[in-house]
């Protein structure tokens, strides 16, 4: 498997660079959100807010409407608990163009509570006029901004940074409303979203050899969530749903699928998989992808409840796909 | 009919400035006993800041709305194409012209009465007032007459504007951003950081009056949190200041006219909340909203309004 650093500091300049109505704002956070490149690259369209967001938001939503795209760059937790109202008020009620790109979604970051966006998608899906994007590989992370650009409003991005591997072939950029239908199957649908994805694959692939038959979507359009496959994938799955997201399941794509399933009258079982009901704290994301049971081994094992059978699968078992997923099956897979 | 003011074209402008405070006061105070009830202090604090802000200080083109407002066109969202804002009320947006930002929209009936005295909307807006399923709000929004921006969470309106007038810089447009704002406002973190933002990038092209009146929905802002001093604060922040008399019309339009300096202008206009209507001094300081306690005292603001706003 690819594995891509760096990738939206270059990706942002050579996409910006025919466009100048992208200016970037960013809070004090450049280096952090990979956006020095783009500092220095196009002194004229960036602009250090300092660490003060709300007026940031508000900021940006008045260089929106004199027609701008404010690419506002910083912490997720600093776009929506701090700055709210202003994200609100001055952004999605007058449905202004601005991006707003939020680093280190869920338990991404050992920065503890203060740091890890566990409960964005829930509070910005409350917002009329969002939409709401989220990464979960290499592909999506250059091509959310074709995405987003192609949105007539706000949009709030969950964006990876550092170290991310490429699990979707680069000719499928990510498509607005488009889930991707990872692999095929009738007995369980299995919706997963950013970096959860690549481990639901690693169990796609030993329960596939298992004789389970799978349909895992890829979903990187939370809202809006109206995609038709994505339901069809619900209705014909023989044992039920299941959701794995690095969120709350409050408010997150377990309650979109919730909602969309309960409103189409599906009579199937949801299992929904992320934080539940909790904070998280400080510490690096294998371990707390295992303590709050957004993992593999945490996937391997709802399977086995939803299903009622036990598999005997180890550890050992699904970090072995991992590693063999890196050059061949990642790509065999990607639509 | 209000034209474009470029100020010394109209040797007169005093006179109708001072009219045009006049008719505020007076439309405010019919409307509130109309009402039974109303933002009338207000009024009485900002009515010269309006009046200079529409006569003389603002270069603005003639309205392009409708004299009387059309009803709620929806929220905005990608499914309502028709939307529009308040603010062909202040004229067509153009490089070299103006633009006005009310920032505390309570002010909002102040504002509507000031566009009534100006031509800018029919008698009959008024009328509309906090009405359901009209634009003409109680606390405004940005399809208001007048407004340009939805600015009822205090504080926001600053912002908003700022980053107007950066966009505009980048434009190379020349017309400036006017914000009015209330003194309350300064007990608000974001209105700091916004100041911050506008001297950090040297936008002189946002200019601000402020109506330090000193008074706030709880009370006395010396007794609920006080900003004082705030020519000093604003000023170690980095802005040109002028305090002014907020009453005298001539001193609130001269800072208007001097060159831009690279320092974002605030001029900030020291009120009387009971200015023009001393029936109200007695309420002081509990002046935020005005209600009548009963048909009595309704009767004896019908007199005041009869005897010194004739006409009304």
């Amino acid at each position: 498997m690819e594995i891509l650093t760096k990738l939206h500091a270059r990706n942002l300049v050579e996409w910006a660079k025919d466009k100048p109505g992208v200016v970037v704002l960013s809070a004090d956070l450049t280096g952090s959100t990979e956006v020095d490149l783009f500092r220095d690259t196009y002194p004229d369209r960036f602009y250090s807010m300092g660490m003060a967001e709300q007026n940031m938001m508000s900021f940006a939503g008045g260089l929106a409407r004199e027609g701008f795209f404010p690419f506002v760059h910083t912490f997720a937790v600093f776009i929506y608990r701090r700055a709210l109202d202003q994200v609100s008020m001055s952004v999605a009620y007058p449905n202004l163009r601005v991006r707003m790109f939020g680093f280190l979604p869920g338990i991404t970051t050992p920065g503890g509570a203060t740091h890890q966006a566990t409960d964005d998608i829930g509070v910005m899906r409350m917002l009329p006029n969002m939409t709401i994007l989220e990464t979960g590989d290499a592909t999506e992370v250059e091509s959310v901004l074709d995405a987003a650009h192609a949105v007539d409003g706000p949009v709030y991005v969950r964006m990876l940074r550092g170290e991310i591997p490429r699990l979707f072939d680069r000719s499928e950029p990510m498509r607005l409303g488009c889930a991707r239908e990872l692999s095929s199957g009738s007995d369980v649908t299995l919706l997963t979203s950013g970096i959860c994805t690549e481990e639901a694959m690693r169990v796609t692939r030993v329960l596939g050899a298992k004789g389970v038959s799978i349909c895992h979507m890829h979903i990187s359009t939370l809202k809006p969530f109206n995609d038709p496959a994505v339901l069809d994938a619900a209705a014909r799955s023989r044992y039920g749903v299941i959701t794995l997201e690095n969120h709350s399941t409050i408010g997150g794509l377990g309650s979109a699928a919730a909602e969309m399933m309960a409103g189409a009258g599906l009579g199937k079982k949801l299992v929904r998989l992320g934080l539940k009901d909790t904070y998280a704290h400080g510490a690096s994301r294998p371990y707390l992808m295992r303590e709050y049971g957004l993992d593999a081994t945490a996937l391997v094992g709802e399977m086995e409840a939803l299903l009622g059978v036990r598999f005997g699968i180890t550890e050992d078992d699904l970090s072995a796909v991992r590693l063999e997923a890196v050059h061949s099956e990642a790509k065999a897979e990607a639509l | 009919m209000n034209t474009l003011n470029t100020g010394q074209e109209n040797g007169n402008w005093l006179g109708h400035a001072r009219e045009t405070a006049r008719g505020i006061r007076g439309r405010t105070l019919e409307f509130t006993i109309r009402n039974n009830g109303g933002y009338l202090s207000q009024a009485c604090s900002s009515a010269e800041i309006f009046a200079a802000l529409y006569t003389k200080v603002m270069k603005l083109g003639p309205s392009e709305a409708p004299m009387i407002p059309p009803p709620f066109p929806g929220v905005p969202g990608p499914g309502n194409r028709g939307y529009f804002t308040g603010a062909a009320y202040n004229g067509p947006k153009a490089p070299h012209l103006d633009r006005f930002y009310l920032s505390c929209v309570q002010y909002a009936l102040v504002l509507y009465a000031a566009l009534v005295e100006l031509g800018r909307m029919a008698p009959e807006g008024l009328d509309m007032f906090n009405k359901d399923g009209g634009t003409v709000e109680m606390i405004g929004a940005e399809h208001s007459p007048g407004h340009e921006i939805t600015s009822g969470s205090l504080g926001q309106g600053l912002s908003q504007a700022a980053g107007i007038a950066l966009g505009r810089r980048l434009k190379g447009e020349t017309g400036r951003q006017w914000v009015f704002m209330s003194d309350g406002e300064f007990q608000s973190g974001q209105t700091w950081e916004t100041v911050q933002v506008l001297s950090h990038y040297k936008l002189d092209n946002v200019g601000v009056y402020v109506d330090v009146n000193g008074q706030q929905c709880d009370g006395r802002m010396t007794d609920v949190m006080n900003i004082e001093p705030l020519q000093m604060r604003l000023e170690a922040f980095g802005a040109r200041v002028y305090r002014v008399d907020g009453h005298d019309i001539e001193a609130l339009a001269a800072p208007a006219v001097l060159e831009p300096d690279g320092r974002p202008l605030f001029v900030l206009a020291y009120t009387d909340t009971s200015r023009g209507m001393e029936i109200l001094t007695e309420r002081k300081p509990k002046l935020h909203y005005i209600r009548f306690s009963d048909e009595a005292e309704r009767e004896q603001y019908r007199t005041f309004l009869k005897q010194n706003f004739p006409g009304k």
